[in-house]
């Protein structure tokens, strides 16, 4: 019997941590999206540096789709935990490929990886006679397999290279020859001048084109990866980046970066984000801009540190005693990521405020080829002034926006205080002028609300039910949606969470019946809509296992309301 | 004669009459002046205390944090902006007690910077609890017993790390207080300077008198070139040491380190981003 595999494969790599399955996924995702197919890859990992039971899935189509799906076309286990790791995955419909020798599963063809990459001179071959095999079942140009290869390893030595080369030759001779499955997928020529990258590649890109030239971050799964990239592009681009003792020192630096008249960044996660509260009171306090990237994993406490949620919405709401605008963004694809990421520095700029960036390990671990992103839409906007003798940091103005000086540039003192203070930063207890700097403050929210970016409606306009989502969701959800087939719904995606978008009663106001989507517990978001619009969202999907939604499982639970 | 740093017009200070920030004041000022420093390029850090207050009392742009949490702005500025001369000030309690952790790595990072501490060993701004200078047996009302941890030598604990410049100064020598801060602000690297101060309010133990019995000014031919030599030399206590006590040109500094001002020297408010390179980084992503 031949199975057929058409136009959507889900290939997913098991195996212990260390065991190569991330350079299986870097090298197929090149491999095919220069071949001109659609790539979608996403990771989930223990927390642990060695061994336990970790996966990738590899989702190669004719369309440009970036869900997470549950559906496992192709399982190949590294290890025989894999098999129990993903039993809830693993269907009849499944195709296993492993090591009789490793792996105990009824039906599994033997592919013997290790035996092959042994006969080439060492077992560590295996991982690239793997992607060979997965390259010649797919049937790709085996010349583009070679040369990549030879590239991929270029850096290392004349053996390593010529072994590698001829592991990946060997492994797709074996894949090719493999009967019994036959997969079409369409090719999609766009792929091949997009952009691969994950979420973490986009919101550093978006960071650069911010026009960031200052990082600080204490290293946190999952924020880490944008903390490396930044540090990467340090001596090019001109960023200073640092590597602080805590997060207290995190956010104080990057606030004294801002003072001097820097762009800084911070990177961090709940736990990290935690211990940086007093000091977002502090930038709301000495109205200093910040923008800060907080990529959150399940908590409390140490939680899931590997894992992802979208939990830590309320912290961020609420984060820093006293009252203080700031901006909440989520974005829920990588273009939105990098865009936003890159706004972001303009809008805590212009606005003197705390600008936070909240994605989740999904959406930074996740790998998609997407168009390419321009950065020159957006010019840099420093909003610095050059100071007078008689500057005043905190001047009361109509907009509440103070012109912002900064140290050395010009002829006044810049002073800022964390105390309660006059116009031109000193500690004041006159308690009418504190009613007027707080009004001053507050104020800002009426500057930003033209900057807002309205949420995007996907689907039928003349909707029925309306399924409302945020942040990292956007891409699981929006397939999910569409595969339901039904023509009255569509979806309300949110990337712009804080201040709510002013016309989000108007969307919901036309809904017969309202789904909320959240990877979280308690639905914050749907909490945040209720206290902004009055809308109490009744319907609520939740997940909060520590893994992202799956395309499948939003569907059924969406069908369960409708 | 006129002092730039100084205000034209009287000033609100809020220190008790008598209190020794009085004379910390008047040798920075003093300091300053004799520096012949642009005021536009001084920038004071403090955190929260009654020593932390100073740079409102001194006419120059500042950054009055948190509590403990001057240093990290301090170093950031400084990296941000290496034109500018940036002191950071504030009592025992803010930069030993709750900013304990950012001293210790301040020290490693060895930022061009000066740090005055105010070592009343007291809790002035809180009304009289202990500091971690307190000297054992001092009673609080809060260390009911009297204090019997170990008092923080910050001294010995800055040799330890290698701090090229450690000093200690009474404020009631106001001369001796003002030299050794234009020494302390003119070195190169992470400086540190302890200054011994009575606390009128809450102190009764640590007065004006305790602090002249007890501490003693080093003797002529001090070497304090030689760490080792410096280091023994900060264990003593009652008399405490007066005056620089280490000092060495040995180390880099933070800022010296960065790639970014291999090749141009200018801060960086003053750079542009290259889109273009930016776009060609992107582009490398296909």
């Amino acid at each position: 019997m031949i199975r057929t595999i058409s136009d959507d494969l889900v290939i997913v790599l098991a195996g212990e941590a260390g065991q190569g399955i991330q350079s299986i996924e870097s090298i197929l995702a090149q491999l095919f999206k220069m071949s001109g197919y659609n790539f979608f890859s996403a990771s989930e990992f223990m927390s642990r540096v060695r061994g336990g039971a970790n996966s990738t899935e590899i989702r190669v189509s004719s369309k440009r789709v970036a869900g997470f799906l549950d559906r496992i076309d192709i399982l190949i286990p590294l290890h025989k935990e894999s098999i129990p790791h993903l039993k809830k995955r693993i269907t009849p419909a499944t195709i296993v490929l492993g090591e009789k020798d490793k792996i105990n599963h009824e039906g599994m063809i033997d592919i013997p990886f290790t035996k092959i990459a042994t006969e080439i001179g060492n077992a560590v071959f295996s991982n690239t006679v793997a992607a060979g095999f997965i390259c010649g079942l797919l049937k790709i140009d085996e010349k583009i397999c070679e040369n990549y290869i030879l590239e991929y390893f270029s850096k290392k030595n004349e053996e390593i290279r010529s072994n590698n080369l001829e592991a990946i030759k060997r492994g797709y001779t074996a894949g090719k020859g493999l009967s019994g499955i036959d997969i079409k997928i369409e090719k999609y020529d766009d792929a091949k001048t997009d952009l691969l990258l994950s979420g973490s590649d986009a919101i550093s890109l978006g960071a650069l084109a911010g026009g960031c030239d200052y990082v600080c971050g204490y290293p946190m799964s999952p924020s880490t990866s944008v903390l490396e990239k930044m540090a990467s592009y340090s001596k090019k681009f001109g960023i200073i980046v640092e590597q602080v003792e805590d997060e207290i020192g995190v956010v104080n630096m990057a606030l004294g970066a801002w003072y001097a008249g820097a762009r800084a960044l911070v990177t961090t996660s709940g736990g990290g984000f935690a211990l940086m509260c007093e000091g977002i009171s502090l930038c709301g306090m000495i109205e200093s801009p910040l923008v800060l990237h907080l990529a959150q994993r399940p908590g409390p406490a140490t939680g899931l540190p590997t894992r992802t949620e979208q939990g830590d919405l309320d912290m961020v709401l609420h984060a820093g005693h006293g009252d203080f605008p700031r901006i909440i963004l989520a974005p829920g694809t990588l273009a939105e990521g990098f865009a936003l990421t890159q706004k972001a520095f303009n809008l805590s700029a212009k606005h003197q405020i705390p600008v936070f960036i909240l994605t989740d390990q999904f959406f930074v671990d996740s790998k998609y080829n997407t168009p390419v992103f321009a950065a020159m839409g957006l010019k840099v906007e420093k909003h610095i002034v050059k100071t007078e003798k008689d500057y005043k940091r905190f001047s009361l103005t109509e907009n509440g926006i103070s012109p912002r000086g900064i140290p050395g540039y010009g002829s006044g003192n810049v002073c800022a205080d964390s105390d309660e203070h006059d116009e031109g930063g000193h500690i004041t207890e006159d308690l009418d002028l504190r009613t007027r700097m707080v009004d001053k403050r507050l104020k800002k929210f009426a500057a930003i609300r033209p900057d807002i970016i309205p949420p995007k409606l996907v689907g039928n306009d003349h909707y029925k039910t309306l399924v409302v989502c945020w942040g990292s969701t956007f891409n699981t959800v929006t397939e999910a949606v569409e595969t339901l087939g039904e023509k009255d719904i569509a979806v309300l995606h949110f990337s712009w969470i804080f201040p709510l978008p002013e016309n989000t009663g108007e969307y919901l106001k036309k809904a017969a019946n309202i789904i909320v989507v959240e990877n979280n517990s308690s639905a914050p978001f749907a909490r945040l809509i209720k206290l902004a619009t009055g809308y109490a969202i009744e319907h609520k999907v939740l997940k909060y296992n520590g893994l992202p939604f799956s395309v499948e499982e939003v569907k059924k639970e969406i069908q369960k309301f409708i | 004669m006129e002092n730039i740093f100084d205000f034209e017009n009287k000033i609100d200070i809020a220190w008790c009459p008598g209190c020794g920030n009085y004379s910390i004041r008047k040798a920075l000022l003093a300091a300053l002046k004799e520096l012949d420093l642009a005021k536009e390029k001084v920038v004071l850090i403090s955190g929260i205390g009654q020593a932390a207050k100073m740079p409102h009392y001194i006419n120059t742009s500042f950054f009055n944090g948190l509590h403990g949490r001057g240093l990290p702005p301090a170093t950031a500025i400084k990296a941000c902006n290496p034109e500018l001369t940036v002191i950071a000030v504030g009592g025992d309690g803010d930069m030993y007690g709750e900013g304990g952790n950012h001293l210790l790595h301040a020290t490693r990072r060895n930022p061009d910077i000066t740090l005055f501490v105010h070592d009343n060993m007291v809790y002035g701004l809180t009304k009289g609890q202990a500091a971690p200078t307190s000297r054992p047996g001092m009673e609080t009302p809060v260390q009911v017993f009297g204090v019997f941890e170990k008092p923080l030598n910050p001294i010995a604990l800055a040799i330890s790390l290698d701090v090229t410049f450690v000093a200690r100064v009474f404020c009631g020598d106001v001369e001796q207080t003002k030299e050794v801060m234009k020494k302390a602000i003119l070195h190169k690297g992470f400086a540190l300077v302890d200054i011994f101060q009575p606390c009128v309010s809450f102190n009764k133990i640590n007065t004006f008198k305790w602090f002249k019995d007890n501490a003693t000014y080093l003797p002529d031919g001090y070497d304090p070139s030689d760490r080792a030599g410096a280091f023994k030399k900060s264990l003593e206590e009652e008399p405490f040491p007066l005056g620089i006590i280490y000092k060495s040109d040995h180390r880099t500094t933070f800022e010296e380190n960065f790639e970014v001002y291999k090749r141009d020297k200018s801060p960086l408010y003053k750079r542009e981003v290259d889109m273009k390179k930016v776009e060609a980084e992107i582009r490398a992503k296909i």
